[in-house]
């Protein structure tokens, strides 16, 4: 299954700030085929760092972040449904982010680009829905910040979806998260090449962005993951070299992923998405979280895993007992996984079992023609 | 007068026997969801599940029940009053810690109540208790007292009076001993007792 990625174009987006951006792409992959109804159409919303490649493999052979969910007899079985993702708003992955041209300038946004909320980034991914001449979508579904999405999907736009399953998500940041993210913000701008966010004829802030990640990825583990991985291993060495070089194999597994994680993210939209996921908070001015999940007539399924500290499952529960004080239909699990946050990502075995069946129940009571469609 | 049994048990076959059809149902400590799968199948009931093992949590929702991963005690407060027609509790009650509160709550987000029990007054009880002199181990109460989980024994004369001191009223009344269903001397010859009762 080869992914191409492909473009809308939108002349305008209103955003929560007030501003209106004008000339907005946006980047899309889609896997499987649409029904002649357009009901079997399932949106895949990514997390924070992630892109439209979320399934099959690219050109280069790259499987997409949730290859292992999407495909043929997978939990997102394109033999039954339309499965897509977009690039989010602010991102820097062909999506219209801070290091587009801006047309009103002729130059790269950078900080001038507004700032953007989870509900823009929805409102985006509505624009393309419509685009794509979907009525209605059978599921919203993602991990972490795509799990925000979908659940502001969820409340936004109650008529468009049958399904809502977010995983591994919160319906509002604690002050714990966005610690973690001021932090990787400030490691970005104490960098002395982010030159107030106009780096992009020199040298990006590479060092700031690095350990901004590193600290991303400590919170992506568990405790438990990590001893496993690195334990207290050194790095091709006997004896530890009582200095500041890389002895443990930990400090090199970071360090690697901090310096390759440059390569492919801009730090402007590091700022500005994680500003987005620190402003989100569902309830939006409704005087509870309950109010404001009244509107919704989805159906969902909620998804925490047991070592994820970053977005521990008394925030999943948040939302379930919400749902469950207004009789909604909402099903509750509590994985087991040992690999933290990152459980959504790579530990998918339970998690498949789960989501197709609740799939296949959400598209028979609907009356949704998923039948699996025979190769053409 | 044997019962055709459901998904092999007789007490399904009983509870089966008083959800109407088109009912809205919480099934508590749903288990693998077998239940509510054939009462929705059978008897086109929207169903809801609590059930508090993992494993048990992860086969409900596989078959496409909806169902919450909580303990019941805990999760029964968060649901709306009146939610609900029928709140079933089968083979727990003997298991909570806090009957009365469960009992109470199944009335509130409930119109009726349908409880199933093994009656602890059953005659092979009453024997193995008399004859061995130690805790009664039965194929009903196969456990060890020291890994048995059910921690409140109640018989079906325990459970009538228990109602009546609540004044709540009982709408049906069924008994099992195996298949078979037992009309008379309950007290003494059901092994299994299924209770429809609502608030008076």
């Amino acid at each position: 299954m080869i992914a191409e990625v492909q473009t809308a174009q939108f002349d305008t987006l209103k955003l929560d700030c007030g501003a209106t951006l004008r000339g907005v792409t946006v980047a899309y992959e889609s896997y499987g085929e649409l029904n002649r109804e357009r009901t079997n159409a399932i949106l895949i919303l990514h997390a924070f760092t992630g892109d439209a490649h979320a399934g099959g493999i690219d050109h280069e052979g790259k499987p997409g972040w949730w290859a292992n969910m999407i495909g043929p007899g997978k939990a997102f079985d394109t033999d039954r449904y339309f499965v897509f993702c977009a690039n989010v708003l602010g991102g820097c992955r062909g999506t219209t982010g801070p290091s587009s041209i801006n047309p009103g300038t002729g130059r790269r946004y950078a900080l001038s680009f507004p700032v953007i909320t989870i509900r823009d980034m929805v409102r985006l991914q509505k624009a393309l829905v419509d685009h794509l001449r979907i009525p209605r979508l059978l599921a919203v579904t993602g991990g972490s910040m795509g799990g925000m999405q979908a659940l502001e999907w969820a409340v936004s736009y109650p008529d468009m979806v049958e399904a809502c399953l977010p995983i591994a998500a919160t319906a509002r940041h604690s002050a714990q998260q966005i610690a973690f993210n001021e932090t990787g913000r400030q490691a970005i701008v104490a960098d002395p090449d982010f030159n107030n966010g106009d780096y992009y004829d020199g040298p990006p802030p590479a060092r700031g962005l690095a350990v901004a990640r590193m600290v991303g990825h400590i919170t992506y583990m568990s405790d438990e993951s990590m001893r496993e991985k690195f334990g207290r291993r050194l790095r091709n060495r006997e004896t530890v070299s009582y200095g500041f070089d890389i002895d443990f194999e930990v400090e090199s597994y970071l360090r690697y992923r901090g310096s390759q994680f440059v390569g492919r993210f801009d730090a402007n939209s590091y700022l500005y998405i994680t500003k987005a996921m620190d402003y989100f908070d569902l309830t939006n001015g409704a005087p509870s979280l309950a109010a404001a999940l009244e509107k919704t007539h989805s159906r969902f399924l909620v998804i925490s895993f047991t070592s994820d500290w970053l977005y521990p499952s008394y925030q999943s529960l948040e939302i379930v007992n919400a749902l469950r004080g207004r009789n909604h239909d909402v099903t509750y699990c509590e994985l087991s996984s040992s690999y933290g946050h990152d459980a959504f990502l790579v530990d998918v075995g339970e998690q498949t079992g789960i989501v197709s069946g609740f799939l296949a129940r959400v598209a028979r009571e609907a009356g949704i023609d998923s039948a699996k469609v025979a190769p053409s | 007068m044997r019962v055709k049994e459901v998904l092999g048990r007789g007490d399904y076959a009983l509870i089966s026997e008083l959800v109407p059809r088109g009912a809205r149902v919480l099934d508590l400590g749903c288990g693998d969801g077998a239940l509510l799968a054939w009462l929705k199948e059978h008897k086109q009931v929207a169903g809801r599940g609590v059930e508090r093992q993992r494993a048990l949590v992860q086969a409900a929702v596989a078959r496409g029940v909806t169902v919450y991963q909580g303990d019941i005690e805990q999760s029964l407060p968060d649901y709306p009053g009146a939610a609900f027609d029928y709140v079933i509790l089968s083979q727990t009650l003997q298991e909570a810690q806090r009957p009365l509160a469960v009992l109470e709550q199944m009335l509130r987000v409930g119109r009726h109540a349908i409880v199933a029990f093994p009656n602890f007054g059953h005659w092979r009880v009453r024997l193995a208790h008399l004859t061995s002199g130690r805790a009664p181990r039965t194929p009903l109460f196969p456990h060890n007292w020291y890994e048995s989980p059910n921690i409140h024994f109640l018989t079906v004369q325990d459970f009538e009076e228990f109602i009546r001191e609540q004044g709540w009223k009982i709408e049906r009344r069924l008994f099992l001993a195996g298949d078979r269903r037992i009309e008379l001397f309950p007290n003494l010859l059901a092994e299994i007792a299924v209770y429809l009762f609502r608030r008076s």
